[in-house]
Order: C-alpha cells, then structure tokens, then sequence
C-alpha cells in the first residue's frame, strides 16, 4: 500500500464521494458486539453522535462517533454530521461511563462542524464543546482519535482531545471549511481550492504540525474502492495503539495528553529595540 | 511598557477638555462630527461621546456595555499601579504563511499598543491579589491564534502554581483563522490549562464582554467557576450570519444577548461596569482570598 500523495483539491473530492464509506459502514467491520446508548441524559438524543460499548480484539472499547449519512435519509437523520449540544453531551457521557470501567475511549471523527442553529445556541453549543474540551483533558483512561474524512473545526475538536490523533490518508483537519476561509478572508467564497491550498489541512500538514501522529494508509483510489482493506488498516492501528496505551501509567497518560497540546503555538520574543 | 503612562493617557481621554468641546457641540448642532456622537448599536441613539465616555462607555438610553480598550478595561478594573504585565514581548509567527500576517500584527500592534489580542498579568483589585487577562477585540477582532492561547496558558499555569485566581475579560471573534489549525489547538490548550488551576483548588471568574463568540466561547469563556456578563453583550458560538444563512430565518433581536444566556442557563449574573469592581472583590474575598498587606 503505497501513499498516493494526492493534491489537496483531489483530496476533498474523494473525502466528499458520496461512496467514502461512514462510521455506519466501519463500526461492523472494525468492532464486534458494538451495542449502542442513547442519550445525553439532560436533552435529548443527537443521532449526529453515536456511541456505544464494543470490542475489539476482546478488549471492551467504548466507541464515540460523527456519524455522516450515506445517502439524503441517513443524512437528514444525523443533520448530515453536525451535532448539536446534546450530541456533544452524550460523547461526555459515555466518556465518564468508560473512565469509570476502565474502558480505553475510541473517537471517530467526520465533521463539517457543530451545527449552527437557534435551537444548538439556546442550548449551549459553545458550553458543550468547551466542557469536552476540559473533561477529556483529565479523563483517566487512554483516548485515541481517528479522523476519516472531515475535521471541522471546534465541531472536530470536542471529540479529538486525546493521546493519540490518527488520520486516515485523504482526511483533512482544519480551524474552519476552505469555503469558510475564503468567504470571511477573502470576501470570496469560490477562491475556496486556494484557500484550501493554503492552510496547510492535509494528514501530512498535520503530521508536521504535531497536531496528528499517525497516518493511516487508504486503498488505491480511496477509502471507498476498498472499505474492508480500509477498515482493516483503522483496525490494525487501533489495536497496536492500545496495546500501547494499556502500559501507560495514569499520570503519565495525563501529563503526556497535556504536553501534547500545551506544546502547540508558534510564538517568539520581541527583542528589546523592536519595541 | 509603563503602565502608568497608559493610564494617564486613558484618564486625559476620559475627562478631555469638557467645556472646549461641548461648546463646539451646542454652537453647531446641525452638522456635528461623527467622533463627536456615539451611536449605540443595540438602541441606534446617538448621545454625546463625551457623556458617553464619562459613563464609562455604557450607553444611557439602552444599558448597552460597549466596547472597551485593554487599557481602559484594566483602569476602570485594577487598583491604580497594580498591574504588572506578563509576556509582553510575545509575538506571533505565521505558522500556514498567510500574505502579509507579520504586517498585519506589526501595524495592529502599533496602533493598540499590545503585541495581541489579550493582555495578562497580576495585579490587585480592592487589594485583592488576581491574576487577569483582558482581551482586545480592536486588535483583530480578538481572535485567538498561538500568542492569545500561550499566553492565557501561562497565566493559567502560574495562577495554579502561586494558589491565585483568575480573572479574564473575554471577548473575541473566535479562532485566528490565519493561523490555520494551530489557532484551533489553543482552545484544547487553554482549556487544559484551566483544568490545571481548577485541580489546584483556584477560582476562575469569567466577564464574558461585548463580543464573546466562537472557539472562545467554546473553551475558556464557558468554563468559569463563576460566569459574569456585561449588559447586552453579544456571546455566542456561531456568528448571527452563519446562523441566518443556514437556517434561512429572521433571527430575534434579542438572540445571543447576555440576558438571553442568562435566561437560558449560561451567565450567572449580569453586572454593571460601575459595580463590578465590589462585585468583584466580594466574590474574592467569599472564596477565602486575602486581602494584600497595606492595601486600603
Ligand atoms: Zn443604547
């Protein structure tokens, strides 16, 4: 399986093929017994996050997940992947639920971005990412979070505070959409493959940002030419990644997780005379 | 930076020869200069910036708290002297190249004489000892990139380590887009970071100000102990013309608004600018916090 170094353009067409296999198409193949829970115990329950309890290679998993849709029905269903508070509250949940059985927490990524609504600021958008943000900082079991197609944004992050961000080959993980970029920056919502270009939101962009640590290898074409080979390889890497984890210490686990986003930000000192 | 010298000049602008320009005002009341009149966003009644000014940028009509300078936040909020900045010399890099971003910076930071958009530091209120972060939205919207997120963190951090609480005035237009995703990164970061001073104990009391949006309000805005709003501040995760443009409705006015968090469960009190201070110190001192030696 060779990388196929596609252009960033390239790559956001394969991410948006109405083919890349979703979350609905690697839980089966990735986990076994995946049982689903509902519910985010304050609201309601958000089908644009689903999680659950399954195993994978015996070990019992707790797995969170943006669940983009395959065709109108399913995306209509989970508000094509953009969840509202409660979704975010759920993940929380559940992520509570597995620190306190000793159960390693598994992310699925797939995110335009939060939902932008009424109804998802009346009940707090801002508040639930920023509580996930905090809580998983200290959670006390290992987190490990896998891009697979869209980043988006603070949408993206409330579930990517963890020990270890993966990315599947062509996924991408960005501050807001390219369209979003250019629409506010450049007042021009079609310089949007520029904009693309420029912001530096590839797997291997990321890898040198020390945002993500690992990519993981998609089939020739895509992810969709292959969805089991591409499970395969997500499969692969989460069981040596938990095997890795299982080693690790509490504390070190926590302060590793701190360390790898407190080291984040490219900053300087002015010199005395500049002032 | 001499912090006195800022004060001073902040005063001089505060009491600005009263009669010299109201003179001017009444002699020509038909043509009167834009710089002259606040127009309130929230009510859009125009009243004299002088009066404006003198009540602390609050307007009269409507109660809207508007937008302050770092320098005039951190006088109407420090005892006099008190402040001690930190990291002052933190400047960004241009972590994706972004065109002309150090020019952007340089020209901004000349103009409010702050290298970013927060500044922080220590200093006392009503002899209280605190460390503070007050964020300037005319430095590029105070939106958070590398320096607002470092620097909010190492406030943060020293606050746990010398048992101290944090106060921050937030406002922002959330992620500093161009710094790409290291922007979005300073949100797990700060929040981490107040996972730290909370585990040590510490109090964090958040002003959400006039605009308090986006990746700010979905880290370190959201997660104070104590959750403070100023009146008819604009606080929100989504910008108002996303919202208009997903959803494709007219939004209320009211929409986003301090009271309306407060309604909705997200603001514990909503505070006028002239009390805060007390308010401020009463919660301090409640938590168990000392007051400085000497101070009055
Ligand atoms: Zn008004």
């Amino acid at each position: 399986m060779s990388k196929q170094n596609l252009n960033v353009t390239e790559r956001i067409e394969l991410i948006r093929n109405k083919n890349r296999p979703t979350v609905n198409d690697y839980i089966p193949l990735i986990f076994k017994n995946f049982m689903e829970f509902h519910g985010d115990r304050h609201y309601g329950d958000d089908h644009a996050i689903i999680g659950g309890i399954a195993t994978i290679k015996d070990v019992a998993v707790t797995v969170i997940a943006q669940v983009k849709g395959r065709n109108i029905d399913e995306n209509k269903r989970s508000n094509f992947s953009m969840p509202h508070p409660e979704g975010y509250r759920k993940a929380l949940r559940l992520a509570k639920q597995a620190e306190k059985f000793h159960r390693p927490v598994i992310c699925l990524v797939d995110t335009p971005g939060a939902f932008c609504g009424i109804e998802a600021e009346e009940r707090g958008q801002g508040q639930a990412i920023a509580q996930n943000l905090m809580e998983f900082m200290m959670l006390k079991v290992p987190i490990i979070s896998i891009v697979l197609g869209e980043g988006g944004s603070g949408g993206a992050l409330a579930l990517a505070v963890c020990d270890e961000l993966a990315m599947l080959e062509n996924a991408m993980y960005s501050v807001i959409s390219p369209r979003g970029f250019a629409s506010i920056l450049w007042k021009d919502p079609s310089r949007e493959m520029e904009a693309a270009g420029l912001m530096k939101i590839t797997a291997e962009d990321l890898l040198g940002f020390g945002v993500c640590e690992r990519i993981i290898p998609e089939p020739a074409g895509g992810a969709h030419n292959d969805s089991a080979v591409t499970a395969e390889n997500i499969s692969e890497y989460l069981c040596e990644a938990l095997e890795k984890f299982k080693k690790v210490d509490v504390e070190r686990l926590l302060s590793e997780r701190y360390n790898k986003f407190r080291k984040i930000g490219m900053y300087d000192f002015m010199q005395e005379e500049q002032i | 930076m001499a912090l006195e010298h800022l004060f001073k000049t902040v005063k001089e602008r505060f009491n600005r020869d009263e009669k010299g320009e109201s003179q001017a005002v009444s002699s020509k009341k038909h043509d009167i200069p834009d710089n002259l009149l606040f127009k309130c966003p929230r009510c859009r009644t125009s009243t004299y910036m002088e009066e404006f000014e003198k009540n602390r940028k609050i307007c009269g009509i409507c109660n809207y708290h508007s937008r302050l300078t770092w320098q005039e936040r951190l006088l109407m909020t420090a005892d006099r002297d008190s402040f001690f900045e930190f990291d002052s010399k933190m400047v960004s890099l241009n972590p994706i190249g972004f065109p002309d971003y150090e020019e952007k910076i340089a020209g901004l930071s000349n103009k409010c004489k702050t290298n970013e958009a927060v500044v922080t530091g220590e200093c006392t209120i009503l002899g209280y000892k605190v460390v503070v972060g007050v964020m300037d939205s005319y430095f590029m919207m105070a939106s958070m990139g590398s320096v607002v997120g470092e620097k909010i963190t190492r406030a943060f951090e020293y606050a746990a380590m010398r048992k101290l609480p944090v106060i921050l005035f937030t406002a922002s237009g959330g992620a500093r887009m161009q710094e790409g995703i290291i922007s979005l990164m300073q949100m797990a970061k700060t929040s981490g970071a107040i996972a730290k001073h909370n585990q040590a104990g510490q109090l964090y009391v958040t002003v959400l100000t006039d605009p308090t949006t986006g990746g700010v309000t979905a880290s370190f805005a959201s997660l104070g102990d104590i959750i403070i709003a100023e009146p008819k501040a604009l606080i929100g995760f989504a910008g108002r013309r996303v919202i208009q443009d997903t959803i494709k409705q007219q939004l209320p006015d009211d929409f986003q608004s301090a009271e309306s968090l407060q309604d909705n469960g997200f603001v514990d009190m909503i505070v006028n600018r002239k009390k805060l201070r007390k308010i401020l110190s009463r919660i301090l001192q409640m938590h168990g916090y000392i007051k400085e030696e000497g101070a009055l």
